[in-house]
């Protein structure tokens, strides 16, 4: 019986599945609308909102919450400053979902997913967005 | 346990699966250009659904 299973595993394993879904909702939020097979955009759409919640929330345990899924620094910056503005008249419905064809090699549902909303005019350069780039390509330099 | 006496013959068996066929899609025409399109998708041609333009970014 599938009683109370939510979720779809996509054939891949729980580490695979969620690495993905990290990925995925860091390219999201980053760029606004990402375009992806119709069962994963569906997916994706758990992790945003709750990612949304967490930003309209806002306090420091949320912002370490949605720095353990969000992979960029930076990005989480963006979400949390703009989430009260962007989401906080709406409860839920934060992403929209548009099937836009079928992929050539495998005739899989492509879909776009999107945040709804009117995006946040980004004063320029947000000081704390630079130097959480900077902090992140430090990051990445000494794992180098 | 029960077993069939006859082996099915090609013919028969092929005819039995005479039903099994697909179907066309089901094709819309897009409100916008009239181009043809599949439903629940944005149209090919013009990029859009319900409305809007999903090809360009929204403003």
């Amino acid at each position: 019986m599938r009683h109370r299973k939510s979720g779809v595993k996509l054939n891949r394993t729980s580490s695979h599945r969620s690495a993905m879904f990290r990925n995925m909702v860091t390219s999201l939020f980053k760029f606004d609308r990402i375009k992806t097979t119709d069962p994963k955009a569906k997916e994706l759409r758990r992790w945003a909102d709750q990612l949304i919640t967490l930003a309209k929330r806002g306090d420091l345990h949320a912002r370490r919450q949605a720095m353990a899924i969000i992979r960029e620094k930076s990005v989480v910056h963006k979400l949390f400053n703009d989430a009260q503005q962007r989401f906080g008249s709406k409860a839920g419905g934060y992403t929209r979902l548009v099937k836009i064809g079928l992929r050539k090699g495998d005739a899989a549902t492509l879909t776009l997913v999107e945040l709804t909303g009117e995006p946040v005019e980004s004063k320029k350069e947000d000081k704390k967005a630079v130097k959480a780039d900077k902090a992140d390509k430090k990051a990445k330099k000494t794992e180098e | 346990m029960a077993v069939p006496k006859h082996k099915v013959s090609k013919s028969r068996r092929d005819k039995r699966r005479t039903h099994q066929k697909t179907g066309a899609p089901s094709v819309g025409t897009c409100p916008e250009c009239g181009e043809a399109k599949l439903p629940h998708f944005a149209c090919p041609e013009c990029g859009v659904y319900k409305g809007r333009n999903v090809t360009e970014v929204s403003e």
